[in-house]
Formats: C-alpha cells, structure tokens, sequence
C-alpha cells in the first residue's frame, strides 16, 4: 500500500487531508480545523445527534446520503465519500432554505437551536431517501436526536411536511464524479500525527496485515472506537479499517445459511435479517439510532463483546455462528463460544471475525410446526436505550406440541450475552404449556447471577427475565394486546354537528 | 370566564417565529464555542477528585506541567482573592482547597494549547485521599441531621387537632427523584484578558451579573473591570443560572495567569458529573380528610437532597413549600422541610425551582385519598380547590384573586371526553390483563416573580438611531424560550414600527447593570417591561416633538406602520428621528421595571411573594406493560393560561417543551449513584431524556381564554415553568393504570421516575400477576 492523504469530497471539491492524525474525528475537523462551527458538539458519544451530517457514497451506481455521528466517525471513514453539513444545505434551495429548514421555521422547530443542526440533517437524509415519508418514518429517523427544549412535535411535524415537498437535493453530477475518480485512488495507508491507519480492499491483504501487526485496532464502523478516542483519550497507534474490503461488504444468501460480511452496516444487516426474520423488527427499530446503525456493523457489535450488545441475545437464539480467519486459515464456531468473558473473546492475535452466519428460516413445507422465535427488549427508554434485559428465543415443537429445541438466549444479566441452560432444559421434551414455561421461569433464576447497576437492581433483572419469558409463552398462546405499540389511544367521541 | 376580546395589536399577540430560527436552521447561530477563536488561545481543563467525602492529602501536577502544551495548572492555592462562587452563601469553592465534598468536585485546572492536550494533562495527575464517610441519598443525610441550611416551619391553623378530629386519616410516604438539565450546549467560557488589565467574557449563561460579579472576586478586580456578554445559550432551564460562573472564574483565572485568551468548555461526562441538579425529594406525610376527600388537616415533612452547598437551595425549598398547597385550599397545615446536606454534586435551580417537588407531594396525597375512598381522583381534586373566601388565601397568605381552575378544569374534562375515557378504560383494563391503560387529569397553579423580592427589578436600553433603526439591550438571556422575539414584539408595538426595524442585542452586562438572572419565568415580564418603558419614553418624547410641529396634542399623537401621525398630519418615523435629532433631543432611553405590590416577610413566612399566578391543566392517558414494567404516554390534551399571549407560537411551544421536560423527570430520566459516591449516569447513553417516540401524535395545547387580572405586560403571563407540572398528569395515569391491577382502596405504592423498575415494584407491592 502506498502513502496518500485522505480525501473526500466537501463543498464542490475534493479535500486531502494528510496532517491531521487519524484518530481525527470528523466532528473535530470540522470545528476546530476549519472553523465550520455550524455542526454541534453535544455529547461526543453518538448520542444525542447534534453533530449529525450527511454522508454520500455511490449504491449501485447512485449516490446515496446517510446521516451519522460526525462527532464518532474517524477522518479516514470519509475517504472517497461525500461530506454534507448543514451550512451546505441552504445552497441547494433558490430562495436560500432547503424544505427541512423552511419546514422547521414554519413549525415552530427550533427553540435554543443548539440540537438543531443535527435534526436538520437528520431530516435531510431522510427525505432524500423517503420522499414522502410519514410520522412513523419521521420519528425512527429522529431517534438519534435529542431535543430539550421543543417536546419534538413541532420538529415531527416539520419533518412530515419536508418530506412531502419536493425532493431537494444536492446536483449529483459533480459529486458522483468526485466519488468515481475517488474510487480509483489506491488503498489508503495514512500516516500522521505518529499514528498510522491503513485501509485493505482484500481480505488476503488483511489477513497479512493484521498477522503482521495484532496489536493494530481494527476500525469498522467505529461507533464504539470513537469513544475511545473521544472519551479515554487513548492512543491508537495502528488501525486498520474494514470499510474497503471487498469481501467483507457482502450478504450472501446460500441455501442455508445468511452470511453478513464484517464490514456490513447494522441498517444492511438488519434489512437483510428482517427479510427472514421478521420477528426482529423491534429489535432492529430499537437498536441505537440510524446515524449508528448507518456506521456501526454488525460484526463490530459482536466482536466488541459488550456485555449489553444487544443484537446479540437474537443471534444466539437463531443458532447463528462466526466464521473467524486468520492468515487464510478460517473456522467456525457457535456465536455464545465466542464470549470468554467481560469483554474477552475466542479471537487469536492476528484473528478476525470475517462474517456473521446466520441459519435461514426453515422452510415452511418443514416438519412440524414453525419454530416459536421471538425478541424482546426491556429497557427505560423505548428509543435508543441499551436493554436492562433482552431476551430472545427460538421453541422449535413437535406435531403434538411437545418441545423439541428450546434456545433461550439472555442480554443483560452476565457479563456477557448467554443462553440459560437450566431453563432451557425445563423446556426440552416437555409440552410448551404454562406449567413448563413456569417451571423454566424459575430456572432462570439458576442460569443467571445479574449485577445491580444503573439498568437495574439485579432482583429486578431476574424479576424481568422472567416475565419475558411469560411474556413468550402469553405470546405464543395469542394473547392480543401484548405489546404498547399496539394500542391506539381511546377513541373519542366524534365532534357533534352544528345545527 | 368570558374576558373581552384582545385589543388589536400590530405586532403583539401575532406567531412570530423565533428571531433566531432562519440562523437555528442553517448552521449559522453562533453560541459560545462558535465564536472565532484569537489567536493564542488556551483550551482548559478540569482535574476531579475520585472520592465522595475526605481529605486531600497529597495531589502531585509536576506529570501535568510537564506535558509539553501545558500553560498553566491552576489549584486552590493559586486563588488569592475570592475563594468561591456560591451565589448567596460562601461555600462553593471554585477549587477544592483539601475537604472534598463530592465525587468529582474540581481540585484544579489546566491550560494548554488545545483541548485535547489539556484533557489528557488532568489525567497525569496523581492525587491521595483520605477517605470519610460519605451520604450519599436523603436517608442517610436525614439520619445523620446534616443540613446545609436549618429546617424550616411554615404552617396555619393547629394541623394537629385537625388531624384527630378529621373524619378519615391516611400516613404515606413518598419520593421524587432528581433531574439532569441535559441542556443540549454544555456548560462554556471564554475568557478574554484586556490591554486595561480587565476581562471580556463570552459565556453561555443565565446570569451574567452574578457572574460578573463572582469573577470580579475572584480576580480581585472592581466590577467595572469585567464585562459578560452572551448572545444566546443552547438550553439553560437553571443550570446555567448559579452555576455557569464556577467555569467562567476558572477561565477568567487562567486567562489572568498566562495573560492569553483561555476557553474552558466542558465535556459532556464531565458537565453532568460537577453540575448541579434538581433536588430530589423524599417526603412522610399524615392527611385528614372527609367522605368527600376535602381534607381537613395536613403534615407533610418534605426532605430535600441539597448537594454539598446551599447554592439556591434555600429558595428552591422556599418554592416547593409555596407550591404545597398546588391548586387546592390547605386548611389546617403544617409543614417541616429539611434542608439535606449529603456528598453529592450541589443541587440547583431547575425549571419549576421546588414548585414541581412541592405539587408532587400534594397531588400524591390527593391521589392515595382518591383510592382510599374509591372515588375519582379528579373527584377528589375538585373537592379541594380554592373557592370563595375563606377558601381563597394560601397558607402564606396570599390571595388567589383570579382562581380560573375550576372553569378551566370543566372545559378541559369537557372537551378531552375525559368521563367517556374514563368509562372506556375501565372497560378496556376489565379484558386486558397485560396492558393497563390509566387517565389522570392534574391541574396546576404556579406563583410568578421571584420569591426573593428585590430580584424582580430589570433594565433596558433602547437606542433609536438616525435611519429609524432601533437597538434594544436588555438584561434577559435568550436561551429559547422565545424571550427576544416577545421583547422585539413589544418595542415595535411601541414605536409603531415593522418588526425588523428592531433588533435586540446581544446581553451584555456593559450595556445593562445589576440585572436578575433569566430564570423564575420572568425574564419576558421584567425585561419585556424595562424595554417598553425605555421605548415608551422615546416615543413620548418624539410625539411632543411632533405636536410642537403640527400645533396638535401630544396625547393624539399615534405611532402604526412606521409613521407617526395625529388627526390629517403624518410623518415618517425616520423623518420625525431625523428632526428630534437636529434639535439635539435625546434618542436613547434607559428603562427600569420592578415588580408591584409584591412583599414577603421571611420571619412570618406570611405575605404576596408573587404578582399573580398562572394556570393549566393537562389529561394525560397512557397504557403500563405490566410485564416489562414499560408504560407509554397515548394522547395529551392541555389547557392552559398564559394571560393574552404575547406570542402564541412561542407559547404553545413552552407548554409542549416544558410537558415533555417534566414527563422525562417523571418517567424515564434517573440519576444512579454508585457506592463510591461516582453518579453512573453521565450522559445520555445512560441518561434518558425522553425522544420523539415518547411524545403522542394526540398532542392537543390550547390556550385558555383570560388576561391576566394584574396589568403585566399586555396582561399577558409567563409560561416558562409553569408547564413542567402539567407533566404531573402523565405520572398520576401510571398511578391510575397501576390502580385497575390493585384491589379497591389499595393505594399504589409508585415512586417517581415511574422506571420499569419502579413501576413493577409497585405491582409487585400491589400483588399483581400479568396474565396469571
């Protein structure tokens, strides 16, 4: 790999950066760097959405524009992308203000203006990929934004009404053309500030790489490595980004297994997982906020090994394993053989998790009924909150009822994401009634020691792991309204008519 | 009430969007952080201490000074003047001089090159404690009897007897937690040294008087010498009110030090950890009352977590004492406050200032007699509010001589179907063992000025130059709340003039002295009156001019349209500017506002500590999940009194936002401290302010038709806090969807935040079993 400044494109030209180190945020350059202060600083975590942009990259050919973190995104994850912040917006309407921000004065969307930019931002992306999008849209892409002052009804009505105006958008010539000469720049290793960050397109070219230098971090989305550069202030020497290799950016579908690549974003996994699974809409509804599912990977929340990742209790319960490769050599194992400990995990210096494997549905001609799969997500906020407990299962029954397979998988209440095998075993071979599920209920309570922490007391842990699993079993059974996004409020009266 | 109709206004009264909203939306308003930077600028830091409670023994900075980028390090040995920045009493050290009193209390600061650099130094140092004991939850501090400011009394009638005689009596206990402001701009200063040997100031803040003042102490500097200005702040709901100078002194130290430009800007980790919050209450209460729910006598002991200081500690309990009373009659009462040291952070002004802790305590009251005799709380609300006399003075004797709640309760039970809810709910819970839904509809009553009486006094200067522009210059800050666009309404409706002929300037306490912090919900009648008064004298002074001209009365003289005119004469504002000035007529006024009839008399605890009051009421329905303990907000309808607005926009939005704030204190947002005394929830990763999935498409806000019965301004009232408690609505449904899963005349148990947590503690204490 040959040196080269990062660049990407930002307002009509293509910027090179090569003095800025690598760990340079993207928020950081913006401020400080360039003194494009329009873009906000108001957590530095990726969780409140005032530092969103636009980031614009070729799909298929077409330039596509994602919100996300500037405040988390390292400077090399913008190499041969498109930069779009809110100061630009304006540019693109005659009359000097873009929908979103004409919608947002005429809604009455801004109060201090602090979070403004950021939802802002968030709006544009998502009226130019959903022109047309309805409430429902506009608040799952707001998630990642915090709003202190508005109550956000105007900021969700703003959004409705830009959504429903003509789309408008940056010209995409220039910029594709930016993109397409960009791509032809050769891989990316970046030197600066005594940091150094390469990026491979091959996974041979990986694989020798991070042989070479296990100690290197790898960065694929870098929603969580931000933070260790945003939060502790850590060195990081040598990284090597994902982003680029061919390999890794893929979904495979073969006849029985879903293969999401490492460097497969959260919004494409998910899509991909919804697509066979669709008991897994509210978990990927709920999980962070699109400007980190836009960034993050799935492999990433995996391989993190968070103890509260919370992608992982589903995957457990699908049966979904890793295939890891080191130095050509790859293997295989199931997903929960992965987490050795508080963030320790089976990975060998210079070893990587290549792809995410998850088994397809089954097909519906199988023997048997359908297997029973479901997730649930306790947590003190509906949007964008780390679970207190997550639990996912998957109760495969026999013709007669009885249970054959019975995967429960559990977020939240060990140090990492684990299946209860004492519940389990209630479950397996017994008929799925309440009585089995009661005494599984109970079982639980052997499987798990849970800690007392911000999310919870630990008896309120148990306490929820349990009704969770009540929770399955009332589900199974039918039970309507089981869940508060099924309620409508309580019809009123119609207005009475005038004489 | 039927009030006569408005009167016709060009300016005040109308939507204006907020002044700022074209810059809010385009990236181009400028907060503190944002202003181009001099050259030479320093970037500071803070170093914390990492026990609750003890001694500093040793704090070793040589690792600090030798990073290379460090300009200076700062400790509490450096300060040679003033020591802190505690508003009323001195107990705020700006550094930690040896006795720490909270985890993460500052013990010095670094300057250096960038913020990285400096953010990295603090982490050099090493520091040895001596650790003690710390409290760290109301419990222990109220155990311990430890007080940063003695208890306080306040009672009428004998709440004894009452009690004995009353034909029911209930005990209770109860509790409300703290709240983090999450104002989305954290906590900034700039600091600017001056060739003169002063300092200029930029600083997001609500109070750039005191702050002036603190930073003149502590540089030991005369006040003349340093200036704050503040063009707008990104969210301030009082955490910027007291505490916003701690940094700016800091800064300000470092900047006197090196003699270069320091900014000390606050990560957000760190601006939660050393900020002050809303006090977390917990309370015991013995009520006695009739078959009707009247109650007949009242004790309520209300135990405040006040932090290591006083702070504003003092007026905060003073408000939630005040506010005890909410919107009913309280006959016989006595009331016992205590005013609770522990080892956390120093807690502080908070949108509601002890009014939300106080209403808290009594609509819990009025909710456990509710179930107590299977009436609806409502029912029970209704049978409480203040009336005719006697049943019209508070318990500190004060008047409420326009009590629009129960007209304003009726039209609000009314037009939100609230019988009809109720009934359909009931129905629903009946089938429904799950999801419970709850309806709960509160009222609010809230006390406008500050408590603390010559705080209600404000300035402004108003500039008219000679192409008919005019400048305003106030001592408010513009922290959303829309208190800019409202005081530009105002002055243009004075002059007669197009609303963009008016600008209003940054705040800036060069321009406008002594002023009171923007807080108390006052800053648009205080300010807003200063301003009107200034332009008031400008145009009195031109239409005396212009009669002179025409031979006509000054009292006929009209400003409309940017003309001035009287009978068939007419001028052009800029013309008749143009004329005043070449008769060297005076086109800049000061003006000065304070607040009448208001007086309090602290010994007595008796007296009118505010001007009026105002008045909402909110129908919250939400559906519990009795299985995760997750409840979800479904439809709101709010009714509220804001006088004749001076903006309905701007108000409206205060309602909604203020709604939404005091449901996240009620619901989702929880402060967690460890053992060490360490508070985990530190941003919002672990923090949950709530977002815009919480808040329900059924939003109704609607504007109660009054005017305020005092003059006011335009006989409008304010709206900044009071909406916050409208919020009570949400937490009493939870309580009323907790109480179909409860046995009659069960009370629920439900502490605030209502967290899953929380809310299956309660059904756990209920006895109930989803779906069994």
């Amino acid at each position: 790999m040959q040196q080269r400044p990062i660049q990407f494109y930002y307002r009509g030209d293509i910027v090179r950066v090569q003095q800025q180190p690598p760990t340079r945020t993207v928020l950081q350059y913006l401020r400080e760097d360039l003194h494009a202060c329009g873009t906000k600083e108001g957590c530095a975590e990726g969780d409140c959405g005032a530092c969103t942009v636009a980031v614009g990259e070729l799909r298929h050919g077409e330039l596509v524009w994602h919100a996300v973190n500037a405040c988390l995104m390292l400077l090399p994850a913008l190499d041969g992308k498109a930069l779009l912040t809110v100061e630009d917006l304006a540019a693109l309407a005659p009359d000097g203000l873009h929908p979103v921000q004409q919608a947002l004065i005429e809604q009455h969307g801004s109060q201090c203006g602090f979070c403004t930019p950021g939802f802002v931002m968030s709006l544009f992306a998502l009226a130019s990929q959903h022109p047309g999008a309805g409430r429902a849209e506009v608040i799952d892409a707001l998630s990642g934004n915090l709003c202190r002052c508005t109550g956000y009804r105007p900021i969700v009505d703003a959004g409705v009404a830009a959504c429903a105006a003509p789309p408008c958008l940056p010209n995409p010539e220039p910029i594709v053309a930016a993109l397409q000469a960009m791509a032809t720049a050769p891989a990316l290793d970046y030197r600066a500030g005594g940091a150094r960050l390469r990026s491979p397109r091959t996974l041979a070219e990986l694989a020798e790489l991070y042989a070479a230098v296990p100690e290197a971090r790898l960065l694929a989305g870098g929603t969580d490595l931000g933070l260790w550069v945003t939060k502790q202030l850590h060195e990081l020497p040598e990284l090597i980004a994902l982003a680029h290799v061919d390999e890794l950016k893929t979904i495979e579908h073969d006849p029985e297994w879903l293969r999401i690549g490492a460097a497969v974003t959260l919004t494409d996994a998910f899509a991909a997982l919804l697509a066979e699974y669709p008991e897994l809409a509210e978990l990927a509804r709920r999980f962070a906020s699109p400007p980190i599912r836009n960034a993050a990977t799935l492999a990433g929340n995996i391989a993190n090994g968070s103890p509260i990742g919370d992608s992982m209790p589903a995957l457990i319960a699908l049966g979904a394993r890793l295939r890891l490769h080191r130095l050509g050599a790859e293997r295989e194992l199931a997903l929960e053989q992965f987490y050795l400990g508080y963030q320790h995990n089976a990975l060998a210096p210079g070893e990587f998790v290549r792809a995410v494997l998850v088994p397809r549905r089954l097909p519906s001609n199988a023997a048997g009924p359908a297997p029973f799969i479901r997730a649930y997500k306790a947590s003190k906020r509906y949007e964008q909150d780390i679970a207190t407990v997550f639990l996912a299962l998957a109760i495969t029954r026999d013709d007669s009822g009885v249970v054959q397979d019975a995967r429960l998988a559990l977020g939240g209440m060990a140090a990492v994401p684990a299946r209860a095998p004492q519940a389990e075993a209630a479950l397996i071979g017994r008929p799925w009634n309440a009585v089995a599920v009661e005494a599984a209920m109970n079982e639980l309570q052997q499987d798990f020691s849970p800690l007392s922490d911000l999310r919870g007391r630990a008896d309120h842990r148990q306490r929820l792991a349990r009704r969770l699993l009540w929770r399955a079993w009332l589900d199974s059974q039918g039970m309507t309204p089981l869940q508060l996004d099924e309620l409508e409020p309580i019809a009123r009266p119609a207005p009475e008519e005038t004489l | 009430m039927s009030t006569p109709p408005p009167p016709v206004h060009d300016h005040v009264g109308l939507p204006y969007a907020h002044d700022s909203a074209p810059l809010h939306v385009t990236g181009r308003a400028r907060y503190t952080d944002d202003l181009p930077e001099l050259p030479g600028t320093l970037h500071a830091a803070l170093g914390c201490a990492e026990v609750a409670h003890g001694r500093l023994i040793a704090l070793e900075l040589d690792t600090v000074r030798q990073l290379p980028g460090v300009r200076a390090v700062l400790t509490a040995a450096d300060l040679c003047h003033g020591t802190s920045c505690g508003p009323i009493l001195p107990d705020d050290p700006i550094l930690c001089a040896g006795e720490i009193q909270f985890f993460g209390q500052p013990l010095f600061a670094v300057a250096a090159d960038n913020v990285e650099t400096a953010r990295r130094a603090v982490r050099l140092a090493w520091a040895e404690y001596e650790t003690q004991p710390a409290h760290l939850d109301i419990a222990s501090a109220q155990a311990a009897a430890d007080y940063v400011l003695p208890p306080v009394d306040m009672q009428r009638g004998d709440a004894a007897a009452a009690l004995q005689q009353a034909p029911h009596r209930l005990q209770g206990q109860l509790s409300v937690g703290g709240q983090e402001h999450f104002y989305l701009e954290g906590q900034v200063s700039y600091a600017v040294p001056r060739d003169d040997g002063g300092l200029q100031l930029y600083c997001s803040t609500q109070h750039p008087s005191e702050m002036q003042q603190l930073v003149a102490e502590a540089l030991g500097l005369p006040a003349h010498a340093v200036t704050v200005e503040c063009r707008r702040i990104g969210g301030g709901f009082g955490g910027k009110e007291t505490q916003s100078a701690q940094w700016a002194c800091l800064a300000a130290l470092l900047a006197q030090r090196t003699g270069r430009p320091v900014k000390l800007r606050l990560d957000r980790d760190v601006d939660i950890t050393v900020t002050g919050k809303r006090h977390d209450f917990a309370y015991d209460y013995d009520v006695g009352f009739d078959d009707s729910g009247r109650l007949h006598g009242l004790e309520l002991t209300l135990a405040a977590r006040c932090g290591h200081s006083a702070d504003l500690s003092g007026p905060v309990n003073d408000r939630a004492l005040f506010h005890v009373d909410n919107a009913y009659y309280l006959d016989a009462v006595a009331l016992h406050n205590l005013r609770l040291r522990t080892h956390t952070v120093s807690n502080t002004a908070f949108r509601g200032f002890g009014g939300p802790q106080g209403m808290f305590a009594i609509e819990s009251v009025l909710d456990d007699i509710a179930r107590e005799l299977r009436l609806d709380p409502l029912a029970v609300r209704r049978a409480n509010f203040y009336g005719a006399a006697p049943r019209d003075t508070t318990h500190y004797g004060m008047t409420v001589a326009d009590n629009v709640l129960p007209e304003l309760v009726d039209q609000l039970e009314r037009d939100s179907h609230y019988p009809e809810r109720r009934h359909a709910i009931a129905a629903f819970n009946a089938a429904s063992p799950v999801l419970k839904r709850g309806l709960a509809l509160t009222p609010v009553k809230f006390g406008i000025a500050f408590t603390a009486t010559h705080y209600n006094q404000a300035g402004a200067l108003v500039h008219v130059y000679l192409d008919g522009s005019v400048l305003v210059s106030h001592g408010g800050i513009e922290m959303g709340q829309g208190l800019h666009i409202k005081v530009q309404q105002v002055v243009a409706e004075e002059l007669g003039l197009p609303l963009e002929r008016v600008r209003i300037g940054a705040t800036d306490t060069a321009k406008v002295p002594n002023t009171s912090a923007s807080a108390a919900s006052s800053s648009a009648d205080l300010n807003g009156q200063a301003a009107r008064q200034a332009a008031g004298a400008i145009s009195t002074r031109l239409a005396a001019l212009f009669a002179v001209l025409y031979g006509c009365h000054a009292a006929t003289v009209e400003f409309k349209g940017g003309q001035v005119f009287s009978g068939e004469h007419r001028l052009d504002f800029t013309e008749l500017v143009t004329l005043a000035y070449r008769r060297r007529l005076p086109l800049w006024e000061a003006g000065f506002y304070r607040t009448p009839k208001i007086h309090y008399d602290a010994d007595t605890r008796q007296g009118r500590p505010f001007y009026y009051f105002a008045y909402g009421a909110a129908v919250s329905e939400v559906a519990v999940d009795t299985l995760s303990g997750a409840t979800r907000l479904m439809a709101v309808d709010i009714l509220h009194d804001v006088g004749r607005s001076l903006n309905p926009a701007i108000d409206r939005g205060q309602i909604e936002g203020g709604f939404v704030q005091g449901m996240g204190w009620l619901t989702s947002e929880e402060l967690y401290w460890q053992p060490d005394g360490r508070l985990a929830t530190h941003a919002p990763s672990t923090y949950k302010i709530p977002t815009a999935y919480d808040v329900p498409e059924h939003f109704t806000v609607t504007l109660f038709d009054n005017a305020n019965v005092e003059e006011g301004l335009h006989h409008s009232k304010a709206v900044g806090e009071p909406p916050l408690m409208l919020a009570l609505s949400v937490f009493f449904a939870i309580r009323d969807a907790l109480a179909y899963c409860a046995a009659p005349g069960q009370r629920v148990p439900l502490a605030a935040p209502a967290t899953p947590q929380a809310v299956l503690d309660a059904l756990d204490a209920i006895g109930y079993r989803p779906g069994a």
